[in-house]
C-alpha cells in the first residue's frame, strides 16, 4: 500500500486481518507548492486508537498533511511513503452536508442499505428523532455532529479532522470535544485532529505535535507537565 | 455636585409640561424590507388579468374594430361552438401530442447532452461547440433543411420542437452542474462515491435548480416552436385552425388560438415553477 510520488493515494483492499498492521506510517512525506517545500521529509507514525493532534500557524503544512493522509492532494506534487488503512474518514471544518439531502441521506452518502446503522449513528451523536430533517435547518453544531455520525456509520481505522470545531462557538465547541472523546472511546479509531487551539489539542489528544516549516517542531504526550507552555514557546507564543 | 443638579433640574423641566419637548420615541421599522415581501395568492393571474379587462372595456366602448379584433364575448361564444362541434378539442389535443413529443424527446436529450458535457472534458470538446453552435443559429432558418430531411409530416414538427427545446435545458442543466461547489465533490471523493452513485447523489441533486430554469424557457419554447411546425401544411392543429381562419377572415377563430396558447404556455410555466417549489423545498432564498 506503500505509494510513492503523485501523491495519490490508491487504497488497496484492506489488511484487518493483521491487525496489528493498522498503523498509520508517513516516511519523507514532501509536498511542494512551487518553490516552497510544504512538507519537508517529514516521518510520522500514528499507532492504532491513538488520538494525535497536530498545531501549527496557517501555512504550517498541517492541512496539507492531512490531505495527504486523506488522497485529496492529487494537485499537489511530491513523494514519499504513506501507509494508511483503508477505511479513512474524514471532518472537514464545514459540516459539508448536501443541502439537498435529508439528514439521514448525508450519514449514509454511497452506503445503500445502511439506514439502519445511519440511525443509530444519529442517536449517538444526540440527533435522534432529526433523520428526515434538511441540512439547513440544523444549527452549526448540529450540523456538524451529523457530519461526525457521517463520518463513524463508516467505522473508520483513521479519523481525519480539519480543525472540524473551528466555526462554533465556544460553548458549542466544549460540547462537541466531549462527544467527540466519548465516540473515540466507543469507536476507536486513530485520529489525526488539526487544529490551532492549544487547549483543545491538550484536552482531546493523547499526543500533541507542533508543525513549522514543514518539519514536526515538537512532539509532547498530553499528560506531560507544563506541556501547555512548551506547545505555546514551539508556537512562537511566549508565556507572559 | 453641580452637574447632579443640573441634570436633576433638567429631569424636573423635562417631566413639567413647561419644559421643552421631549424628543418623539423613534418607532423602529421591523426589518425585512429587502426582501419582496409575503407572496400574493395567485398571483401570476393579475398581469394576464389587466389585459384582458383592457380589452373587454376597448370593444364594449367600440374603440376596437371588430374587424381587426374580435370582442371578448365574441371570441367565447366562438368556443362555445368550437368546443361542440369537436374541433378545438381535435385540434388541441394533435397540438399538446406535438408539444409533449418534442419535450419528451428534447429534455432529456438536454439532460444527457449536459451531464456529459459536464463531466469529462472529451464530452465537453465533442458537444459544447456543435451546440453553441446550433444555440447561434436560428431555429426558423434550420427549417427548410428539416423539411428535405424529414418531410413536412410529424416527424419534421417533433424534430423542430425537440431541437429547440434541448437547447436551454442543455444550456440551464450545464450551467447548474458547474456550478456545483468543489467541496461537495471532495466529499464525494473522501466517501468514495461511484460515479453512478455520485451523479445520483450530487450532480443532478445539485444541477436540479438549473434544470428546472431551462425546463421554464423550455416550455415556453415548446408552445413557440409548435406555432411555427402547425403553420406548415398541417392538417390538425391549433395553428392549422387559426391558419384557416386566416384564410376566410375569421378573427374570432385566430384570436381563440392566441388566447390557447397563451393559456397553455403560463400554465405549463406554472406547472414547472410548482414542481420547482416541490423539488427545491430545501433550499432558503430570497422568494421564501
Amino acid at each position: 500500500m506503500a505509494q510513492d510520488a503523485g501523491g495519490l493515494i490508491t487504497q488497496a483492499p484492506a489488511v484487518s486481518s493483521q491487525a496489528p498492521q493498522l498503523r498509520i506510517r508517513i516516511r519523507n512525506l514532501t509536498r511542494t507548492y512551487g518553490e516552497r517545500a510544504v512538507l519537508d521529509d517529514l516521518d510520522l507514525d500514528i499507532r492504532p486508537g491513538e488520538f494525535v493532534a497536530l498545531l501549527g500557524h496557517s501555512g504550517s503544512g498541517k492541512s496539507t498533511l492531512l490531505r495527504a493522509l486523506a488522497g485529496l492532494d492529487y494537485d499537489v506534487s511530491g513523494h514519499g511513503e504513506l501507509d494508511v488503512p483503508a477505511q479513512v474518514s474524514v471532518v472537514f471544518q464545514d459540516a459539508r452536508l448536501l443541502p439537498w439531502q435529508k439528514v439521514l441521506d448525508n450519514v449514509v452518502l454511497g452506503l445503500p442499505g445502511a439506514e439502519d446503522r445511519g440511525r443509530r449513528a444519529l442517536e449517538e451523536v444526540g440527533l435522534k428523532g432529526r433523520e428526515n430533517a434538511w441540512p439547513n435547518e440544523l444549527s452549526g453544531g448540529e450540523q456538524q455532529r451529523v457530519a461526525l455520525a457521517r463520518s463513524l456509520v463508516r467505522e473508520p481505522e483513521l479519523l481525519l479532522a480539519d480543525e472540524p470545531f473551528g466555526a462554533l462557538d465556544a460553548l458549542t465547541r466544549l460540547k462537541m470535544h466531549a462527544l467527540l472523546k466519548k465516540l473515540c472511546l466507543a469507536h476507536n479509531p486513530a485520529v489525526l485532529l488539526v487544529t490551532h487551539d492549544v487547549d483543545e489539542a491538550i484536552a482531546l489528544a493523547d499526543r500533541v505535535l507542533v508543525l513549522d516549516n514543514g518539519r514536526i517542531a515538537a512532539e509532547r504526550r498530553s499528560d506531560e507537565q507544563g506541556i501547555r507552555d512548551d506547545l505555546l514557546r514551539a508556537l512562537g507564543v511566549t508565556a507572559a | 455636585m453641580t452637574t447632579l443638579q443640573e441634570s436633576a433640574a433638567a429631569a424636573a423641566s423635562a417631566l413639567s409640561p413647561a419644559g421643552p419637548p421631549l424628543p418623539a420615541p423613534v418607532r423602529r421599522a421591523r426589518r425585512g424590507t429587502l426582501r419582496p415581501g409575503a407572496p400574493i395568492k395567485f398571483g401570476f393571474l393579475i398581469g394576464p388579468g389587466l389585459i384582458l379587462a383592457a380589452w373587454v372595456i376597448g370593444s364594449a366602448a367600440g374603440l376596437i374594430d371588430p374587424r381587426f379584433l374580435s370582442a371578448p364575448w365574441q371570441v367565447v361564444a366562438t368556443t362555445v361552438e368550437l368546443i361542440e362541434s369537436g374541433r378545438l378539442q381535435q385540434n388541441l389535443l394533435a397540438s399538446v401530442q406535438r408539444v409533449a413529443l418534442g419535450l419528451g424527446f428534447g429534455v432529456p436529450i438536454g439532460v444527457a447532452l449536459a451531464v456529459v458535457s459536464g463531466l469529462s472534458r472529451v464530452g465537453e470538446a465533442l458537444i459544447d461547440g456543435p451546440i453553441q453552435l446550433k444555440r447561434s443559429i436560428p431555429s426558423l432558418a434550420l427549417l427548410p433543411l428539416l423539411i428535405l430531411w424529414l418531410g413536412i409530416g410529424e416527424g419534421m414538427k417533433v424534430t423542430i420542437i425537440a431541437l429547440g427545446v434541448m437547447i436551454p435545458i442543455y444550456i440551464h442543466t450545464h450551467n447548474g452542474l458547474r456550478s456545483i461547489d468543489s467541496r461537495y465533490i471532495e466529499l464525494a471523493e473522501t466517501v468514495s462515491l461511484s460515479k453512478v452513485q455520485f451523479i445520483r447523489t450530487v450532480v443532478l441533486p445539485g444541477a436540479l435548480p438549473g434544470f428546472l430554469l431551462g425546463m421554464r424557457f423550455a416550455v415556453t419554447i415548446s408552445w413557440l416552436f409548435l406555432v411555427v411546425a402547425e403553420l406548415i401544411n398541417s392538417t390538425a392543429g391549433i395553428g392549422y385552425m387559426m391558419d384557416l381562419a386566416r384564410t376566410y377572415g375569421q378573427t374570432d377563430i385566430i384570436l381563440v388560438g392566441l388566447v390557447l396558447y397563451g393559456l397553455l404556455g403560463l400554465f405549463s410555466d406554472a406547472a414547472v415553477r410548482l414542481v420547482e417549489r416541490k423539488a427545491l423545498s430545501w433550499r432558503k432564498t430570497l422568494a421564501d
